[in-house]
């Protein structure tokens, strides 16, 4: 690891089955781009990568490998030269591969072939940054160790760059707690346009604009359980989106729940970009 | 809708959670622990189809993960379960030195002396209600209602491992360092959390727990405190 970038964690599917004894699910935030990455370079889709945050990322290969960046869309360079994004990409041994900025987007994924091998806690090597399980955010200087590569890769023309999104559309399943608001909040949350806040991280993408008003006489919720989604509002009133490092309980009603698959866009979704909500029929 | 038996128990009342997840709720704790186990036992019986996650909480069950919701849902909505009051299995017990930095405040909350206090919360047996706030943080119920205490306004920025805590209705051990706004009664040693253990958690979701009173390691018995060896009274500052 020569260059963690402003922030770099090892990433896979997360943690299934434990969310019971508080342990949050973790894993990468956009799955798809998870999943390209490792088919890229041959290895099985769950395997471990790197996700790096905005700044990119750069590391040097002490053993000659194949490597694939997806994700945001960012320059990629081995030694210094050009080389393509959305394509497998080989480094020798001593080589740098080096992932700059984002030129969108906020999260990249870079698969090695093998898999990042660091040891699996309670069945993921994924970082958890909300309890602090699975290896720590990488630091300069680190070795990575990889596995076994498993398969081929798969030596295609570099896909296309995705195109920045001009503003994020996010469904919302009311409930289960869309009962503690005014009329009025959900008409606001409906209608308004929201815009991703910076202090946004892997635990929920945080939301600037009109606050959303409690029914007065709820009192206080008691502790429930979370899921991947939820969109939890605090006694400030604007609304978080949790993403994969969200606590397993909270006592902040939900409003409502986004769908699965409308995440991937949020974990790309830079601050600033703007958000409406479709709150679905349900 | 939920309503109100003559026994005070209520109807299962389940909320669907967007697509794949449903939060079942009842009526208390009681209600929580007897539906948590129905649904371990539904699952373990391969009859809820498949379910990722079963995650109770103070007054819910949440499913995450779950393949047939409206299936599940049907089963469950408008279902009365007789509460139950005492965990299940063998108790654990938690070796615990009654030092906590708010001992004396708790028990003159309670009204009564550190060594009664110490007494009152060594003498009742808990149940994990559920777990939450940190992996392997266990809420455990069983301490009477009249003993609940409000949490600190201003949190503490760090409470060591092991600190055996008070907050509203539920007494917790946390399990690693971290901030916490929970009164401080005393500590353990026992390792509450271990990922290479299979559960990783000491205290999960219906175990039965014993807190024991023990003097600190290394304890000399004082001159003129014939009780050493025996519960501790902790700190100075009892007899209130």
């Amino acid at each position: 690891m020569v260059r963690p970038g402003p922030l770099t964690t090892v990433q896979d599917r997360g943690r299934v089955g434990v969310a019971a004894l508080g342990v949050p699910r973790a894993g990468a935030l956009d799955p798809d781009a998870h999943r390209l990455a490792n088919l890229l370079v041959g290895n099985d889709p769950g395997a471990a990568v790197l996700e790096s945050t905005l700044g990119g990322v750069s590391l040097r290969a002490l053993a000659p490998l194949v490597a694939a960046v997806v994700g945001a869309p960012a320059p990629v360079r081995v030694d210094g030269r050009a080389a393509p994004w959305g394509a497998p990409v080989r480094v020798p041994t001593g080589a740098v591969l080096d992932v700059g900025s984002v030129t969108c987007g906020v999260r990249g994924y870079v698969a090695l072939d093998g898999g990042v091998a660091v040891t699996a806690v309670l069945g993921s090597r994924s970082a958890d940054l909300l309890s602090g399980l699975g290896p720590p955010r990488l630091a300069a200087g680190q070795v990575l160790p990889l596995g076994p590569a498993t398969g081929e890769p798969v030596w295609i023309d570099p896909l296309p760059l995705p195109a920045p999104p001009a503003e994020l559309q996010l469904r919302l399943d009311p409930g289960p707690r869309e009962d503690w608001f005014t009329a009025d909040a959900l008409r606001l949350l409906a209608t308004s346009r929201y815009t991703v806040s910076p202090v946004s991280n892997r635990v929920g993408l945080r939301l600037l604009g009109p606050p959303l008003e409690r029914l007065p006489d709820r009192g206080e919720l008691p502790s429930e359980g979370m899921v991947l989604g939820a969109v939890q509002v605090p006694p400030d009133g604007l609304p978080v989106v949790f993403l994969a490092d969200h606590p397993t309980t909270g006592g902040y009603p939900v409003v409502g729940v986004v769908p699965a698959a409308d995440l991937t866009a949020a974990a790309q979704a830079a601050p600033g970009t703007p958000v409406r909500f479709a709150v679905t029929g349900r | 809708m939920t309503e109100r038996s003559e026994a005070g128990t209520r109807t299962v009342r389940v909320r669907r959670v967007g697509r794949s997840a449903l939060l079942l709720e009842v009526g208390s704790d009681g209600e929580v622990a007897a539906l948590h186990a129905e649904l371990m036992r539904c699952q373990s019986e391969g009859l809820l189809g498949r379910v990722d996650e079963i995650v109770p909480a103070a007054r819910t069950v949440l499913l995450d993960g779950v393949a047939q919701p409206e299936l599940v849902a049907g089963e469950f909505e408008g279902r009365r379960l007789e509460p139950l009051t005492a965990g299940h299995g063998p108790v654990v017990q938690v070796p615990t030195v009654y030092d906590g930095a708010d001992l004396a405040e708790v028990a003159g909350l309670w009204r009564v002396s550190v060594a009664e206090a110490v007494r009152i919360h060594a003498g009742c047996e808990y149940r994990v209600a559920f777990c939450g706030f940190a992996p392997g943080f266990a809420y455990l119920t069983g301490l009477p209602e009249q003993y609940a205490v409000p949490r600190h306004a201003t949190p503490r920025t760090r409470v060591p491992a092991g600190s055996v805590a008070l907050a509203g209705p539920y007494t917790g051990v946390y399990p690693g360092a971290s901030p916490g706004g929970w009164q401080l009664i005393g500590r353990t040693e026992l390792p509450l959390w271990d990922p290479d253990r299979d559960p990783a958690a000491l205290l999960t979701p219906g175990t039965r727990v014993r807190f024991l009173a023990v003097e600190p390691k290394g304890a000399e018995p004082k001159a003129g405190e014939p009780g050493a060896g025996e519960p501790t009274a902790g700190e100075p500052g009892a007899g209130r």
